[in-house]
C-alpha cells in the first residue's frame, strides 16, 4: 500500500513508567524457575504502571512528548487514533481524552482500535491515508497499553506498560522520516483472545508462536517483494516483542541480523508494551537513525494479523530527538517494585475501596 | 493358531501438528500403510487411542476413523488402555487374524494432544492413574516415577548421570529419524542441566507431547508373500498385568506386568532375550526405560546404568535401544506409541531404517506399557 502523496512522521513521543518489576521476583512468587524466563525467554524485568497510570495517561505522555517533536499547532491535527487493547472504557475512546487534553478538539476525528499488540500500528496505517487524501493536515496514531495476563501465567513475566505516539503529515522539510509504503497480512486465527468481561487473555501456548511467526514472516515477504528490496537494504529491523527469542528467530528467517534488530529490541528490559511495543522499538530506532536510514518494521497482532512497514530517516530526524525525553531516558529512570505492590497496582488484591 | 506377518507401515511424522486433525493424522497413516502393503482388500479395524474424548471432545472413533480412512463399512473397534492402546490394539488384531477370524487387518494408534494447552494436556495423562488414591491427593505419573527414580538411585548406587545419557542416545538416534518430534543432537550437558519437573526427574528425562498416528497390515504369514518380499513375522506375543494401584504393588523397582508379558512372549517365540537384536521400548520417563531394560531380562536388576554409561544401547552396541528415538525424541502421541514402536522393528528388520539401521537386525522386541505398569504388552517379531 502507498499513499498517493509522501507522507511522514513529523514528530514521535515514547512514555515508559519508571516501575519496574524483575522476573526473578515474579518467579520466587510462582516457584517458577527464573532462567526459563531470563534465559529462555530473554526478559530481565517489566515495565508497571503507577497506581493512577492507564493506557489514557500513558497515550497522553507520548502524544505530548510526539507534539514537542513535531513542532506544530494542536488545532491542526485532524486525527487521534489511539490503538490498544487495554483501554479503560469498553466504550469511551481514549482518542476523546487524548485529542482534549493536547488542545486539538473539536474539529477532530478521534477514534479507537483494537487488534490486539498491533492496534498501534493501524493507527498510523489509517493517518497515512487521511493524510495523503488531503483530508486532514496531521494525524496521530498512538499505540499504548497496561498489557494484561493472568497471575502465574507465562504471560506475566512479559506483560508491561507503556506507549508512543506518532503525528504523520505530508512529507515537507519538517517531516523526521519517510513512510514509503505499508502492507497487511490478515487471517482468521484463534491463537489469543480476550472475552469483554474477562480480566485476562487467555491463548494457545504453542500455538500462538506458530501463528507469530506465520503472520510476521509472510508479511515482511509480502513487503520486500512489493518494493524489491532485500533485508541487506534496511539498517535497522523491527519485529514485534512477545519476548526476546521470537523476534531474533523471525529476524533470522526473514534474512536480517541482530545487528539490524539490536536498537528496536526492547523487551529485555521493558517487556513486552503489546500496543506499544512496535511504536516504542520504532521510537528508540528513530532516535539513532541517520538520514538516509532505511527502517524494516513489522508488528504483530494476535486474531491476527501482521504490519509491515518501509520508514526512511530524513534530514530533519536529528535536530528533533532531544526535544523530548527518548525512550533510552524513560528506560533508564527506574525504580523497582516488590510483588505484593504490583499486585495491589494491578489490582489483583481487591480490597474494599478497589474499584476495577 | 495361524502365524501372522506385518507387510505394511503407514507413520506421521510427530510433533505439534496444528494443521492436522485427529481424522486427517490416522488417515495419512492408513493410506501409507495401505500402499506399503500393495492394497490389499482390509476385514477390520482396530484403533489404540487413550483420550480422543478430552483431547478432542470425540468419543465413537472407531466409526468415525474408519469412515474417514476410507474403510466405511468393515468392523472397526478403538481399543483403550492408557500409555498402552497402541500394542493393545495390534495384540487383538493379532489375534483375530491368527485365530482365523480375520486375515487382512488394519492395527493402528492415534492421538491428537495439541489442541489443548500443555497444562490441560498434563492433567488429561494424569487421568491414568487412580483418581481416588493417587491423582486425588496430588500424585501424577511423573510424581511416581521421580519417587521410583530416587528409590532406584539410593538402592542402586546410581546417579543422574546415566539417565541423562540415555536421553542424549534417544535423540542421537531420532536426528536420523524423519518421523521424530526432535530429530537433532543434544548433550551431556543440556540433558543434566535441563529444568527440574519432579525431582529427581528433569525436562530431558521425559518423553514430550506430541501429535501422531501409525498404522500396520496384518495378515496370516502364508499370504504375506503376495504382498512384499519381506514379511515380517510376529512370533511372540504377551500381555501382563499388575495392581493397579502404585503403592500397592509388591516392588516399586520392577514391573510385573512386563515380567510377565515379557515372559509368554519369549515362550511363544521360542528364543531368550539375548537373542533380541533391536528393542523398542517405553521411556516414558528415563527411569520406566531402564527398569524395562531389566525386566524384560536385558541385564539384571539395577544394571541398566552400566550398559547405558558404557554407550552399550547405541546402534552399533550389544543391545540398541529404540533406535527411533524412543518415546524421548521420537516422541509419544500416546494411543499411537505402541503402533510407532512396532512400525520401527518391522523397518528395522526389513532394512529399511536409512541412517538409523542396526547393522543386521533379524529378531526385534517391542515393550508398550500403560501408566506405570499396571499393564504392559510385548511383542516379539522376525523377518
Amino acid at each position: 500500500m502507498k499513499p498517493s502523496q509522501p507522507v511522514g512522521i513529523i514528530g514521535w513521543g515514547a512514555y515508559i513508567p519508571q516501575y519496574r518489576i524483575k522476573v526473578n521476583t515474579i518467579a520466587q512468587v510462582w516457584g517458577a524457575q527464573t532462567e526459563r524466563y531470563t534465559e529462555g525467554l530473554g526478559i530481565e524485568e517489566k515495565a508497571v504502571a503507577g497506581p493512577d497510570e492507564d493506557t489514557i495517561t500513558i497515550a497522553i505522555e507520548a502524544a505530548q512528548n510526539a507534539l514537542k517533536r513535531a513542532q506544530i499547532e494542536p488545532k491542526e491535527i485532524g486525527a487521534v487514533l489511539s490503538g490498544s487493547e487495554s483501554p479503560p472504557y469498553a466504550v469511551k475512546p481514549t482518542g476523546c481524552t487524548v485529542a482534549e487534553v493536547i488542545g486539538a478538539t473539536p474539529n477532530i476525528l478521534a477514534a479507537d482500535l483494537e487488534f490486539a499488540c498491533k492496534a498501534g500500528t493501524e493507527g498510523i496505517q489509517f493517518c497515512m491515508g487521511l493524510v495523503s487524501s488531503g483530508m486532514i493536515k496531521y494525524g496521530m496514531a498512538i499505540g499504548a497499553d497496561v498489557a494484561q495476563s493472568a497471575p502465574g501465567d507465562d504471560l506475566e513475566y512479559a506483560a508491561a506498560a507503556g506507549g508512543a505516539a506518532f503525528i504523520i503529515g505530508k512529507l515537507d522539510s519538517n517531516a523526521a522520516a519517510a513512510i514509503n509504503a505499508s502492507t497487511s497480512y490478515v487471517t482468521d486465527t484463534p491463537d489469543f483472545w480476550r472475552r469483554s468481561e474477562q480480566p485476562y487473555p487467555k491463548h494457545g501456548g504453542v500455538f500462538t508462536g506458530q501463528s507469530y511467526f506465520h503472520h510476521i514472516i509472510n508479511a515482511g515477504q509480502q513487503l520486500m517483494q512489493e518494493l524489491g528490496m532485500k533485508p541487506k537494504d534496511f539498517q535497522y529491523a523491527i519485529f514485534h516483542q512477545p519476548n526476546g527469542k521470537f523476534p531474533e528467530k523471525a529476524a533470522r528467517e526473514l534474512g536480517f541480523t541482530s545487528e539490524q534488530t539490536r536498537v528496536g529490541m526492547l523487551v529485555g528490559r521493558i517487556g513486552n508494551t503489546y500496543s506499544g511495543c512496535i511504536p516504542l522499538g520504532l521510537s528508540a530506532v528513530l532516535e539513532a537513525a541517520k538520514p538516509g536510514d532505511n527502517i524494516f518494521v513489522v508488528s504483530y497482532g494476535s486474531g491476527a494479523g501482521s504490519d509491515a512497514f518501509h520508514i526512511t530517516a530524513l534530514d530533519a530526524i536529528e535536530n528533533k530527538r532531544e526535544l523530548a525525553p527518548t525512550v533510552q531516558d524513560y528506560i533508564e529512570r527506574k525504580e523497582y517494585v516488590g510483588y505484593a505492590c504490583y499486585a495491589k497496582w494491578r489490582k489483583m488484591i481487591i480490597g474494599l475501596e478497589t474499584k476495577r | 493358531m495361524r502365524e501372522v506377518a506385518v507387510i505394511g507401515v503407514g507413520l506421521t511424522k510427530v510433533g505439534h501438528l496444528f494443521s492436522e486433525s485427529l481424522r486427517s493424522l490416522f488417515s495419512r497413516a492408513v493410506r501409507g500403510a495401505l500402499e506399503d502393503a500393495g492394497n490389499p482388500k482390509i476385514e477390520a479395524l482396530y484403533v489404540g487411542n487413550m483420550s480422543a474424548g478430552q483431547f478432542n471432545n470425540q468419543e465413537n472413533i472407531a466409526a468415525l476413523l474408519s469412515d474417514f480412512a476410507g474403510l466405511n463399512g468393515i468392523p472397526a473397534t478403538r481399543i483403550e488402555e492408557g500409555c498402552g492402546s497402541g500394542a493393545a490394539a495390534i495384540y487383538n488384531g493379532y489375534k483375530a487374524v491368527a485365530s482365523g477370524v480375520h486375515d487382512f487387518v488394519i492395527v493402528g494408534g492415534v492421538e491428537k494432544m495439541m489442541d489443548t494447552t500443555a497444562n490441560d494436556a498434563t492433567s488429561i495423562i494424569s487421568t491414568v492413574t487412580d483418581q481416588e488414591y493417587e491423582a486425588f491427593l496430588g500424585l501424577s505419573l511423573v510424581g511416581i516415577n521421580a519417587m521410583v527414580m530416587r528409590l532406584y538411585m539410593n538402592t542402586f548406587g546410581v546417579d543422574r548421570e546415566p539417565f541423562a545419557k540415555f536421553s542424549v542416545q534417544m535423540h542421537d538416534n531420532a536426528s536420523k529419524n524423519p518421523y521424530a518430534q526432535f530429530p537433532f543432537k543434544t548433550s551431556l550437558d543440556k540433558a543434566m542441566n535441563s529444568n527440574p519437573v519432579a525431582d529427581p526427574i528433569h525436562l530431558m528425562d521425559c518423553a514430550p507431547l506430541g501429535d501422531g498416528a501409525a498404522a500396520l497390515v496384518l495378515c496370516p504369514k502364508e499370504y504375506a508373500k503376495n504382498f512384499t518380499s519381506k514379511p515380517v513375522e510376529i512370533i511372540g506375543a504377551g500381555h501382563g498385568m499388575d495392581n493397579f494401584i502404585f503403592h500397592t504393588r509388591e516392588d516399586f523397582l520392577s514391573l510385573k506386568a512386563t515380567r510377565d508379558a515379557a515372559r509368554e512372549a519369549y515362550r511363544m517365540a521360542g528364543i531368550t532375550p539375548d537373542e533380541v537384536d533391536v528393542v523398542e521400548l517405553h521411556d516414558a520417563f528415563s527411569i520406566t526405560a531402564f527398569l524395562s531394560i531389566e525386566d524384560l531380562g536385558f541385564v539384571e536388576k539395577g544394571a541398566a546404568g552400566q550398559i547405558v554409561d558404557e554407550g552399550l544401547i547405541a546402534l552399533d552396541g550389544t543391545l540398541p535401544v529404540n533406535p527411533s528415538g524412543g518415546l524421548k525424541a521420537r516422541g509419544h502421541p500416546i494411543g499411537a506409541t505402541g503402533v510407532y514402536q512396532m512400525a520401527e522393528i518391522v523397518l528395522q528388520l526389513r532394512g529399511e531404517a536409512g541412517a538409523r539401521q542396526v547393522p543386521g537386525a533379524e529378531i526385534g522386541l517391542t515393550n508398550n506399557i500403560s501408566g506405570f505398569g499396571a499393564s504392559s504388552y510385548v511383542h516379539i517379531l522376525r523377518v
